[in-house]
């Protein structure tokens, strides 16, 4: 929180920016409070980024630190990039959660604790030997100590729920404090929670008045010093029409639109993981826009049906994360051999192995680009926010079918979880790029080959006189029969790698987002860090330093200038979320000194994580 | 079809021919199977560019280069996964799995299983010779207990598993049986199995000339065929023999006996009737082996319910009427949004 900068005219400190965390146990509702306090924000006007943080368990045991869920939001008066590096506030619904989050919070910041959670056994569980709010733990920070609990059960006592469903109105009765203290309209909430318990209408009554009670408490108690009410300008934002997203939304939406730019129907086979499942539930609501959707027996069976669906005229699709992904390695290397076109999303997740389900990584690249047996080259983007998945989306399914290739998009858990404002686009204005099925039988082979991209033709079966047969077997250049000649073997795949590298002649030339296209320092990132690395170049840009930030969205083939340009920076500096992949890919592609910038602690960057390997590599 | 249409040929077997030279081993069932098919299916009035045959990998799973229709040789036990992305894609499709002992029941079992049990609407063909040929002779799991082969050069000590019985507990709705050298009846059973919508499980005992010659000689060798063979219909007594004078009654405890039928044995009436909508009569009938019974062949069980893709259709369909057709830009609109102004 920065420091007001002048009081506003109805006394409230104008801030520059805020970021909230709210953490409390698994069944706490603090997402559920995240995506409120998210809505409204956006409302009022303000640019914003979010981070859910949440266990795996659904429903770790109460009270104890693992079983901690958290959600965060950033949001300003000016653009906003990432989630925030540490919160301004916390809020802290028990001890476990204050546990697991107060080495975030600076000195100063502010931390609004709920007393009522704060019991001997929840200590204890929490792993707090003495009190943590009256031993000076929390000395360092302003804190707004209140019995949150109490409040809300008196709050919602006359609808009779009952202790527990009463006490289940809390998160509410916090987010109302906290729409008072950042001066935020309680007006979607209450009609969404309306909508929610409709069928209920007692128990939307009484998260109402908690949420009423919440806010009164701010408006009449008198506050403890250093703790006030603030307000948060609109952000400077291009007119039109915006809602939040998420990156899992916007892959499923986009796939649909796909389906419809591309004059197909859809069939989405999929296996549910996390953090992919929420794409399948997306697209199963989408019917109606001639989306298939089917759950399959496994993560195998899942990327076999949509290949299978592909083979009969549809835009076969599929999402998954890493685990699957390396279940599905087979099967991409048939659809490459067989040139079929599917579209896989995958939404990549700490590993190896099962490793952290809920937490982010971008170790998936190597496998994306290279994971399957054999010379098999598909084509791998890399959208780098929630809202660049929907167009991601499209363009994968325009690449596979113009190409007739696999194509992956490779998100990860922080964009598929994570929302912020997107000016919407308008769908009629995207470029269409209908399918033309083969249908003429002259001189027909299944592998007869459109001379400019190196596609081969689609045909659907059903259509008279081009019958034929495909497999996994490798076939003749000339005639698409089963081959074992040498020569034609080389040719093949040599082919195969032309057309996949050919992609990146009719795609867009790598752009440097900020800074020269030549000096000291390239910071070069791709996928979710982009805010990061962006706000850390920015700053340290306006502290002298000679840097520019380079995003790369196309990460195979790469674009076909990003050799020349990168030759131009002394230094090339590649922050990932894993142990050093793309910064591999692009010594092994164009000899480059690039060094790593590695975090594999299963959150993303900071931006003085970043800023701090800027300045290392700069002596600055 | 309107008056005006030309009449449309009659196929043959030769149309059902594809151009590729036949690589399987001298001898090999699969000839027969593929012979036997290529001919059935003029009779069935298919459609030849709506006919498509996709398979895994084997010996068996070579069958669609030879067929002159659509055709996918996918990867190892995966057929019954891509059918079902091809049938939900494209509906009309005649979709046709080929699979083996290995293929279907080893790497493939997870996928048999559930597109039997979701119902697809495929003919399964799985070729039974109990033995990898592809590999080169290793035992499979339909593979007998004692199978000496290069991976069991002391004998298998895995037990078998009996496909029909299987595809009979996986929930199918058709579950049949059949050899391969025996063309006319393999071609009735596979026209019945074409004729169900659904999933058709159709095992078909086949011999590997190279590394099981003989596996099934017990069973489908001329000289025992009739003492040997159940040859099951509908409505009809379980009577086999080569004057049909044996039969089968099930005695108290449900368990199965061959009795002789009719002069010093018993009436007719004490034999089974065969009424293929009886699940638990199919169980008994999968279970029977040589030498003790003889082994049932034909349509074991038939008892249709709507196809896996037919209900899927109608979900999308009662979607479309009730919500219209997707409109991007209302659903990129819907739910929570603001205007900057």
């Amino acid at each position: 929180m920065d420091t007001p900068v002048s009081p506003s005219a109805d006394g409230r400190e104008i801030l520059d920016s805020v970021v909230i965390r709210f953490a409390g146990d698994s069944g706490d509702g603090m997402q559920l409070a995240g995506d409120q306090f998210t809505q409204t924000t956006a409302v009022a006007g303000n640019d914003l980024a979010t981070f859910p943080d949440f266990p795996a368990e659904i429903r770790a045991p109460a009270g104890t630190t693992f079983g901690v869920s958290g959600f965060q939001i950033h949001f300003a008066s000016h653009d906003v990039l990432t989630p925030g590096d540490a919160p301004d506030v916390l809020v802290a619904m028990n001890p476990a959660a204050l546990k697991v989050n107060l080495h975030d919070v600076p000195k100063g910041g502010l931390i609004i604790v709920n007393t009522g959670a704060f019991t001997k056994g929840n200590l204890k569980k929490a792993g707090y030997e003495k009190d943590p709010l009256l031993d000076g733990t929390v000395a360092p920070f302003r804190v707004l100590k209140l019995d949150i609990s109490k409040l809300t059960a008196d709050a919602v006592a006359s609808f009779g729920l009952g202790s527990k469903a009463s006490l289940r109105t809390k998160n509410l009765w916090t987010l109302g404090l906290l729409y008072w203290m950042f001066d935020r309209d309680r007006i979607p909430t209450v009609a969404w929670l309306e909508g929610k318990f409709a069928k209920h209408p007692d128990v939307a009554k009484a998260n109402i008045a908690a949420l009423n009670a919440g806010h009164a408490y701010g408006e009449t108690a008198e506050m403890p010093q250093g703790v006030g009410s603030y307000k948060v300008p609109k952000a400077v934002l291009s007119p039109g029409h915006y809602r939040n997203i998420t990156g899992n939304e916007a892959l499923a939406w986009g796939l649909a639109a796909g389906g419809r730019l591309a004059g197909l129907p859809v069939m989405f086979g999929s296996y549910p993981i996390t953090p992919a499942s929420s794409v399948l539930h997306n697209l199963a609501k989408l019917k109606h826009f001639g989306v298939t959707t089917f759950q399959a027996e496994d993560e195998i069976a899942a990327i076999c049906s949509a290949i299978g669906a592909a083979f009969g005229g549809a835009l076969g699709a599929t999402a998954t994360s890493g685990p699957g992904m390396a279940l599905k390695g087979e099967a991409l290397g048939l659809a490459i051999m067989t040139e079929l076109p599917i579209v896989v999303f995958d939404i990549q997740r700490a590993g190896p192995s099962t490793g952290m389900p809920t937490k982010t990584e971008q170790s998936d690249l190597f496998q994306a680009i290279w994971g399957r047996n054999g010379d098999a080259p598909l084509c791998v983007l890399a959208p780098a926010s929630p809202s660049e998945c929907f167009h991601y989306a499209i363009e994968a399914c325009r690449i596979a079918t113009q190409y007739m290739t696999p194509v992956i998009v490779l998100s990860d858990g922080f964009i598929a979880n994570g929302a912020e404002p997107w000016k919407i686009p308008d769908f009629n204005e995207i470029e269409r790029f209908e399918v033309k099925f083969q249908q003429d039988t002259e001189g027909f082979h299944p592998y007869v080959r459109n001379p400019e991209t190196l596609a081969r033709v689609w045909v659907k079966p059903g259509t008279p006189g081009l019958e034929h047969r495909i497999g996994g077997l490798e076939k003749d250049f000339g005639s698409g029969n089963i081959s074992y000649d040498p020569k034609n073997h080389h040719q093949m795949t040599k082919m195969r790698e032309a057309k996949i590298l050919g992609i990146a002649n009719r795609q867009p030339e790598q752009p440097v987002e900020l800074g020269t296209d030549h000096g000291k320092l390239a910071v070069v990132g791709w996928g979710s860090t982009y805010g990061s690395i962006h706000s850390a170049v920015r700053q340290a840009r306006a502290e002298g330093l000679d840097v520019s930030h380079i995003h790369l969205r196309q990460m195979w083939p790469m674009a076909r200038n990003l050799g020349t340009l990168l030759r131009r920076y002394e230094k090339i500096l590649v922050p990932e979320l894993n142990n050093g992949q793309l910064y591999r890919v692009l010594r092994a592609e164009y000899l480059v000194p690039a060094e790593p910038l590695d975090k594999i602690e299963g959150q993303p960057f900071k931006v003085a994580e970043v800023l701090e390997g800027i300045r290392q590599h700069l002596n600055a | 079809m309107t008056p005006l249409d030309p009449p449309t040929p009659k196929l043959t077997k030769k149309d059902f021919v594809s151009d590729q030279e036949v690589r399987w081993c001298p001898g090999c069932g699969d000839y027969a199977i593929l012979a036997a098919v290529q001919r059935a299916l003029p009779d069935m009035d298919v459609v030849r560019e709506k006919t498509v045959f996709v398979s895994g990998i084997g010996c068996s799973s070579r069958f669609p280069y030879y067929m002159n229709t659509y055709g996918f040789h996918t990867i190892h036990g995966r057929a019954p996964a891509l059918a079902t992305g091809l049938k939900l894609a494209n509906p009309e499709l005649d979709v046709w799995v080929i699979t083996g002992d290995g293929d279907g029941l080893s790497i493939g079992g997870n996928h048999l299983m559930h597109l039997l049990r979701r119902n697809v609407d495929v003919q399964l063909m799985l070729f039974n010779n109990r033995i990898y040929g592809l590999t080169k002779g290793q035992y499979s799991p339909t593979s007998i207990l004692g199978q000496r082969s290069p991976s069991t050069p002391m004998g298998s000590v895995d037990a078998p598993i009996n496909p029909t019985l299987f595809a009979l507990g996986a929930g199918a709705r058709f579950v049949a049986r059949a050899i391969d050298t025996s063309v006319k009846t393999l071609g009735d059973v596979l026209t019945e199995a074409r004729a169900h919508r659904g999933a058709s499980f159709v095992e078909i005992l086949q011999n590997c000339p190279v590394f099981n010659d003989g596996t099934w000689n017990a069973v489908a060798a001329k000289e025992v065929a009739s003492d040997t063979q159940l040859w099951v219909e509908h409505g009809k007594p379980l009577r086999f023999g080569a004057n049909l004078e044996k039969g089968l009654r099930i005695v108290e405890g449900g368990r199965v006996e061959v009795v002789t039928v009719g002069e010093g044995g018993v009436p007719e009436s004490e034999v089974v009737v065969h009424d293929e909508t009886d699940r638990t009569l199919a169980f008994l009938l999968a279970q029977l082996s040589v030498p003790e019974m003889p082994m049932a062949f034909g349509v074991l069980y038939r008892d249709p319910r709507p196809a896996y893709g037919t209900a899927i259709v109608a979900q999308n369909e009662q979607a479309l009427a009730k919500q219209g057709p997707g409109d991007v830009n209302a659903l990129l609109r819907s739910g929570h949004t603001w205007m900057v102004e």
